[in-house]
C-alpha cells in the first residue's frame, strides 16, 4: 500500500464535528489529550460542590461572561419561590447559585426571573447555545444543544470546576458516527419515537466514544423542538455529544433570541455557520443508516432505554433471546417493571402521566398533549410540566393550560420535576408512570417506581385511556 | 486526591450490565452532604423496599467486606453525569473498576478522583467474576505502573491507559493545574477569537 502523499492532509474534508473542535482546540499534548476551549457554560442548582471546590483552591473564575446559571434539579413544580422548597438541602443549593452568580457576575435566571426554567431549554431558548459553539453543562442531557450545530456535552463536577476557573478543557477527541435517517416520518410518529427506535437498534452503549452527527432528510425535515429532543437522547445511546448541521431552520429559529447575534453581527454569523456543515467526502468512523419510513410509535417496557418496542407490540420474551448475558438483563427488566411476556403493550394499565423534562417539554411537545388531551379526560394523575417560564407564558397564551386543566390535568412551574426524582417530584413505589423524560432506570423516578418511556401525544393517549395506548387511533389514524 | 500505584485488594464482582448512575447512587442521596452519601453507595440493588439487604449480592456478602476492587459489567456507569458516583465509591475503598465499557463521562469522573477504571475484553473480566464468584474475599492485584491486572490464579492481564490518565493517577493530580498552567495559550486563543 502506498503511503498517502503529506500534501493531501490540510485538504482532508472535514465533518462538522471536526470543524467545530478543531477550531476549540488552545492546546495539545504528547498524549493526544487537546485543551479545548469553551464557549458557553450552563451552571444549574446541582453544580454547587464546583464553586465550593473553586474557593477551596483561591481560584477566580476566569469568564464569568461566559456562564449562564438556572436552578432545575432542585426546584419544586409545585410553586416558583424559594420559601416553597420544603427539604433545607435543595433549597441552600438554589440559594447558593443565586449567589454565586451575584457574587460572581455571571447571567442567572433566578427563581424569580421570567426566563427561568430547565437549562437545556434554557439555552436554545434564549440564544445561548449557537451554532458553532462549544457547550458544557455538569449534566449529561447537554447533548440537546447539538440540535443546534453546537458541540454540547455533559461534564462531571470536576470538570464545571475546571470550565469556570480555566475556560477550558482536556479532551481526547471521540470518535465520529454519523446516523443517516431517510424518508418520511409516518403519521403519529415523532422526534422521540424515533430517537428511541434507534436506541433499540444500536444499544444504550451503541455510540460509546462517539459523536453522533444526525444527517439524513428526515432529521432535516424535523423541526428545532424536534432535534433537540433527538440530540437531547443521543446520551441515552451512549454519545458523547449528538449534533445536526445548522440550517435555514436553525437560523429561523435563533433570529431575534436574546444572546444571539444580532445587527450586522447576525448576517455574519450566518454567513459563518452555513459553512459548517459536513463536507460530502468526509470520512466517519461509523456509518449507520435508519429508514424511518415504517416506524410506529415507541414506548420502552424495561429499565434501559434500548428495551423498547412498537405500541402494536407485546411483551417480548426473554427465552427468545439466545445471548445469556441479554436475556438474564431483560428477565431482571420484566420482574423490577412487574410485566408478563407475551401481553400486548397496550393492555398494559398506567398509575400516572408525567408531561415534561429537558426531553420534551417545549412548546411544541405541549401543543401536541394537548391535541390528544382536548376535549376528553384524564383517567389517571397527569402532570405537565413547562421546561421554562417562557413555554408556560406562550403555553397559556395558547391556552393549552386550560385544555389541561380542563382535562383533570396538573398544569405545574417549570423544571427538571419528575424526570430527575430529586426535588420532591416522584412517584411512589410500584407506581407505573407513562413519562416522556429520558431515563427508565430503576428508581429513577423514586423507589420501586416502574416508568414507561414515549413521546408526549403518546403520554397524552395513556393519559386518557388509563394504558399504554396508541394515539393514532384516539388521533384517527391515517387521517 | 490520593495517588494510585499499586493496589492489591478484595474484588467484589457485580454481574449486571448497564449499571447506570443513579444505580450506583440514587437520586434522593444527591442533595445531601457527602458525609451523608456514604451509605447510598448501590441502596437499591443492595436492600430492597423494605430496607432488608438482599442476601444474594456479593456486595453484601462478609467475605466481600473491604472491598477496593469492583469488577462490573458492560456499560458500567451510564446515564447521568454525577460525580457523587464516584465520590461515593471513593468513600467506600472502592478505588478501581474493572469492566468490558464504562459510561464516558463515568470514566473520565473517575480520573478526577483518583479511582482507576480498567477496560479488559469481556471474556476475561466474566472469567473473573466467575472466579471471585467461586472464590469469594479473593485478592486481585493492580499495578499501574506496568499496566497490568494480576488475578487470584496468578495470571497477568495487560491493560490500556491514556499516558495523561496514568500520570495522573500516579500523582494524585487532577488536570486542573495543567490547564491553568497554560494560561498564556488560553489568552492567546481568545485574543484570537473574540467573537462567539
Amino acid at each position: 500500500m502506498s503511503a498517502e502523499p503529506d500534501i493531501a492532509r490540510p485538504l482532508m474534508p472535514k465533518t462538522l464535528f471536526d470543524k467545530v473542535w478543531d477550531r476549540h482546540v488552545v492546546a495539545a499534548n504528547q498524549d493526544g489529550y487537546q485543551l479545548l476551549y469553551i464557549d458557553r457554560h450552563l451552571l444549574h442548582d446541582g453544580s454547587f460542590e464546583a464553586f465550593n471546590e473553586l474557593r477551596r483552591r483561591n481560584l477566580p473564575v476566569r469568564r464569568p461572561d461566559r456562564c449562564f446559571g438556572t436552578p432545575d434539579h432542585f426546584t419544586p413544580s409545585s410553586n416558583v419561590r424559594l420559601e416553597d422548597i420544603q427539604n433545607s438541602h435543595q433549597r441552600d443549593h438554589v440559594i447558593q447559585l443565586h449567589r454565586n452568580a451575584k457574587d460572581i457576575g455571571f447571567a442567572c435566571f433566578d427563581l424569580s426571573d421570567p426566563r427561568q426554567g430547565i437549562a437545556h431549554v434554557v439555552g436554545p431558548e434564549q440564544g445561548i447555545s449557537l451554532p458553532g459553539a462549544t457547550v458544557v453543562c455538569g449534566d449529561s442531557h447537554t447533548s440537546t444543544h447539538g440540535a443546534l450545530g453546537a458541540l454540547a456535552f455533559g461534564i462531571g463536577t470536576s470538570e464545571v470546576t475546571q470550565v469556570l476557573a480555566t475556560q477550558c478543557l482536556w479532551q481526547k477527541k471521540p470518535k465520529a458516527m454519523r446516523i443517516s435517517m431517510e424518508g418520511r416520518l409516518p403519521y403519529g410518529v415523532t422526534a422521540k419515537d424515533l430517537v428511541l427506535a434507534l436506541i433499540g437498534r444500536i444499544g444504550t452503549a451503541g455510540a460509546v466514544g462517539h459523536v453522533i452527527e444526525f444527517a439524513g432528510s428526515a432529521v432535516r425535515a424535523l423541526s428545532i423542538e424536534g432535534r433537540l429532543t433527538m440530540c437531547n437522547m443521543s446520551i441515552e445511546a451512549g454519545a458523547r455529544a449528538g449534533m445536526v448541521a445548522p440550517d435555514v431552520r436553525t437560523f429561523e429559529y435563533l433570529r431575534g433570541r436574546s444572546y444571539a447575534p444580532a445587527a450586522a453581527e447576525w448576517d455574519r454569523s450566518v454567513a459563518a455557520w452555513n459553512l459548517l456543515a459536513t463536507e460530502p467526502e468526509a470520512a466517519f468512523d461509523r456509518e449507520v443508516s435508519f429508514d424511518v419510513e415504517g416506524l410506529l410509535p415507541m414506548v420502552t417496557w424495561g429499565t434501559s432505554p434500548e428495551q423498547v418496542q412498537a405500541i402494536d407490540g407485546c411483551v417480548p420474551d426473554p427465552a427468545d433471546t439466545r445471548d445469556p448475558l441479554r436475556r438474564r438483563s431483560m428477565e431482571q427488566a420484566l420482574d423490577y417493571m412487574a410485566l408478563t411476556p407475551g401481553i400486548p403493550l397496550e393492555q398494559i394499565p398506567v398509575d400516572r402521566v408525567f408531561i415534561g423534562s429537558c426531553t420534551n417539554s417545549r412548546i411544541e411537545d405541549l401543543r401536541a398533549a394537548a391535541a390528544v388531551v382536548r376535549g376528553r379526560m384524564a383517567k389517571v394523575p397527569t402532570w405537565v410540566v413547562p421546561g421554562s417560564r417562557p413555554v408556560q407564558a406562550q403555553a397559556e397564551a395558547e391556552g393549552l393550560d386550560r385544555v389541561f386543566t380542563d382535562a383533570g390535568i396538573e398544569w405545574r412551574r417549570p423544571g427538571c420535576s419528575m424526570c430527575v426524582g430529586i426535588n420532591g417530584d416522584t412517584g411512589r413505589p410500584g407506581e407505573r408512570i407513562a413519562s416522556t423524560s429520558n431515563r427508565n432506570f430503576v428508581g429513577r423516578q423514586g423507589p420501586g417506581v416502574r416508568t414507561h418511556l414515549m413521546s408526549p401525544s403518546m403520554a397524552a393517549a395513556a393519559s386518557v385511556a388509563g394504558r399504554l395506548t396508541d394515539v393514532r387511533r384516539l388521533l384517527g389514524a391515517g387521517r | 486526591m490520593q495517588a494510585i500505584t499499586l493496589l492489591t485488594g478484595i474484588a467484589v464482582p457485580l454481574d449486571l450490565v448497564n449499571v447506570d448512575t443513579d444505580q450506583i447512587i440514587p437520586g434522593r442521596f444527591l442533595a445531601l452532604p457527602r458525609s451523608e452519601q456514604v451509605s447510598g453507595m448501590f441502596r437499591d440493588l443492595r436492600q430492597d423496599e423494605s430496607g432488608a439487604p438482599r442476601p444474594d449480592l456479593p456486595l453484601n456478602r462478609r467475605e466481600y467486606h473491604g472491598a477496593s476492587i469492583l469488577v462490573a459489567n458492560e456499560n458500567f456507569g451510564c446515564g447521568s453525569s454525577r460525580e457523587t458516583a464516584v465520590t461515593v465509591m471513593v468513600d467506600n475503598g472502592i478505588r478501581a473498576v474493572i469492566a468490558p465499557s464504562f459510561g464516558d463521562i463515568f470514566y473520565n469522573n473517575c480520573f478526577q478522583n483518583g479511582v482507576l477504571p480498567i477496560r479488559l475484553p469481556r471474556e476475561l473480566v466474566t472469567a473473573l467474576r466467575s472466579r471471585l464468584v467461586e472464590q469469594p474475599g479473593s485478592k486481585v492485584s493492580i499495578d499501574l505502573f506496568k499496566q497490568v491486572v494480576t488475578t487470584l490464579d496468578g495470571a497477568a492481564i495487560p491493560f490500556e491507559i491514556d499516558g495523561f490518565r496514568k500520570e495522573c493517577l500516579i500523582h494524585g493530580t487532577d488536570t486542573l493545574g495543567m490547564a491553568l498552567a497554560l494560561e498564556s495559550k488560553i489568552a492567546a486563543y481568545e485574543s484570537r477569537n473574540t467573537e462567539s
